[in-house]
């Protein structure tokens, strides 16, 4: 038998260690039995009909969606400010302002969100869905805005003026040049915003109310073991939804880099 | 050359980037229909003037005025100036066509009309038929072209060029020079060219304006920048110059005497000293091909000196000789043409130099 050396049974060991538990929701969403154990008993979609025929996990997944489009367009917009005035122009206290706002990317989660919660409550805001897109806008932005930087920052500002050279106004400029240059960091940016804000738990525990959230929904069923198959059959819907959405992402992002010619220097696959 | 109408006017321009003084006291004026150059090492203001002129920069006092007309209030996009970026500032994500025709977007004239000037400012550039082509696709020189073509098709007065060679390797360089000048002359519109390479500005240039730190040192047409620079440093950033060290003995008549090491004492006349010297202790300067090393048998048809081989570095139609002349330490530079038939000498060979005071220039 070849010797394997040992960093290469590491790197195994790790793949095992990331993937084989990811491997494992599929195979007992399909199983015919509530017990979470080998051996499998048979295959039925039982689990799927009665995930779709849960009201509140419609009304979960509804909101966790409304949030996190809600917030990925807002972090993404915001981002596009900031990282613009970042990259482009020089203003006293730059540096400062621009850590205040990447601050929330290394708070813990749970400060920001007792705090929000503590103001939102003294100011008199009932808790809702809005309230959680409030939260989840914030922890957002910085990944926003770090990603657009680099989108911002690796375009020649020499575009812009010439396209600003040849009549276009500053905006038509943004809108004809900028923009399509940028798309791919827009787009790159709305995407990761969008899975931070579907699969956070804390500021969603704190902030929704009585709304639930997917993965606030998630973890409150998680007490029931009659319904962990079905949190298994959601589980492999949402791992199916990931994969096709980071194909989108990575589509977008190939295509952008063959329409600019730029090289290819990694992305997410 | 009938002497033309001012295109632009610089009326003592100032830049400052906060304490830094990036422009300081610029006036002069560039023709219309002139190849204008600005020269200068990098840090210079150069691009900073350029950029001024096309609307990037504003300045800090004094106008800038372009036909007759105050530019302080009018915006770039709103000017008659097009430019061509160092970098060339193709739309990576257009196509030729599309770059070339992206200044006619607010034209108003029907569409096969605008098709037809692209076509032509292709053609005029050497790229007839690229139209469809993906602008990343191109080449160095290819995207150049395009630059050129896009900027000129709005048919501006002026055109600004920011180093626009400088990323073009050197075959390329020179072939897009001659390219540039035939181009200029065709259409007929100022170029305004900012560059850092002093042949590049000599072959191409009707005027250039040498900078340094942010003045203007010396504004003439190349010949009279080669041949009279009024400072040491003009002279010493255009091409090759030798300095000997001189005194000036005294003025009269518009001539002045001078004794220079190396040289002796002799006359020079008063239009040789550029940088109104007005005695004691000079320097005068000669370009490497005013002196001439002689063979046996040749005669100096002015003056003659003598001096000792120090280096030789051979470049096949040239050979560049450091001679020490007698009585001076450091060597003077001296170019030969090689001529069939006659032996490049050695290193250590006394020789005789011929030598003429009016191609010196006399510096303070």
């Amino acid at each position: 038998m070849m010797k394997l050396p040992p960093l290469r049974i590491y790197a195994l060991a790790y793949l095992v260690f990331l993937y084989a538990p990811i491997v494992l929701l599929p195979i007992f969403a399909f199983n015919d039995g509530t017990i979470i154990a080998f051996p499998l008993k048979g295959f039925t979609t039982e689990w799927f009909a009665q995930m779709l025929a849960n009201d509140t996990l419609g009304r979960a997944l509804k909101n966790s969606l409304i949030i996190a489009v809600s917030s990925a367009v807002m972090a993404t917009c915001f981002g596009i400010f900031a990282a613009r005035a970042a990259s482009r122009f020089n203003f006293p206290g730059k540096g400062g302002i621009i850590g205040l706002i990447m601050l929330p990317l290394v708070l813990p989660e749970i400060i920001v969100a007792v705090s929000l919660l503590v103001v939102l409550l003294g100011m008199g805001v009932t808790l809702s869905i809005f309230t959680v897109m409030l939260g989840h806008i914030l922890i957002c932005t910085p990944y926003a805005i770090a990603i657009l930087n680099t989108a911002f920052n690796s375009l020649d500002r020499s575009l812009e003026e010439a396209a600003y050279d040849l009549g276009e106004t500053k905006w038509s400029t943004f809108r004809l040049i900028t923009l399509p240059l940028v798309m791919p960091g827009l787009i790159s940016s709305f995407l990761i915003s969008f899975t931070i804000s579907l699969d956070e738990f804390i500021i969603a525990f704190f902030l929704a109310g009585n709304e639930p959230t997917l993965p606030t929904y998630i973890f409150s069923q998680l007490r029931f073991p009659k319904q962990i198959p079905m949190i298994m059959a959601l589980g492999t819907c949402l791992v199916l939804a990931s994969i096709v959405l980071l194909t989108i992402a990575e589509y977008f992002r190939r295509r952008g880099i063959a329409r600019t010619g730029g090289k290819d220097t990694g992305g997410f696959l | 050359m009938t002497t033309r109408p001012t295109m632009i006017e610089f009326r003592d321009v100032h830049k400052y980037y906060g304490d830094y003084h990036a422009l300081r006291g610029i006036t002069a004026q560039i023709r219309a229909g002139e190849f204008f150059s600005l020269l200068g090492p990098s840090g210079c203001g150069k691009t900073t003037l350029l950029r001024t002129i096309a609307g990037f920069e504003d300045i800090s006092s004094g106008a800038v005025l372009i036909d007759g007309k105050d530019m302080s209030r009018v915006p770039a996009n709103k000017r008659p100036t097009n430019m061509v970026f160092q970098s060339y500032a193709i739309f990576p994500h257009l196509s030729v066509q599309q770059n070339v025709a992206f200044g006619l977007r607010r034209d108003t004239r029907p569409q096969a009309e605008k098709d037809k000037m692209v076509a032509e400012a292709l053609e005029m550039v050497g790229l007839k038929g690229y139209g469809a082509r993906a602008a990343h696709a191109l080449s160095g020189g290819q995207r150049q072209r395009v630059a050129l073509a896009r900027a000129l098709i709005l048919k501006p007065k002026v055109l600004l060029l920011d180093e626009p060679l400088s990323a073009l390797d050197k075959k390329m360089r020179e072939q897009m020079q001659v390219e540039l000048i035939k181009l200029q002359r065709q259409v007929g519109i100022t170029f305004v060219l900012v560059t850092h390479d002093q042949e590049e500005a000599l072959v191409m240039s009707d005027r250039i304006a040498v900078m340094f730190e942010g003045e203007i040192a010396q504004l003439a047409d190349p010949e009279t920048l080669y041949r009279r620079p009024n400072s040491r440093r003009v002279a010493d950033f255009i091409g090759v110059m030798n300095f000997l060290p001189a005194k000036v003995l005294g003025e009269a008549g518009g001539h002045i005497q001078v004794e220079a090491a190396g040289l002796g004492a002799f006359d020079i006349e008063a239009q040789q000293a550029p940088g109104a010297v007005t005695g004691g202790e000079a320097s005068v300067g000669f370009r490497p091909e005013t002196l001439t090393i002689l063979y046996e048998g040749q005669t100096a048809q002015d003056r003659e000196t003598a001096g000792t081989i120090d280096e030789v570095v051979y470049y096949g139609d040239m050979t560049y000789y450091d001679v020490k002349l007698d009585g001076v330490a450091a060597p003077v530079r001296i170019s030969m043409r090689n001529v069939f038939g006659r032996p490049v000498l050695d290193v250590g060979t006394r020789t005789r130099v011929a030598w003429s005071p009016g191609a010196l220039v006399l510096f303070r």
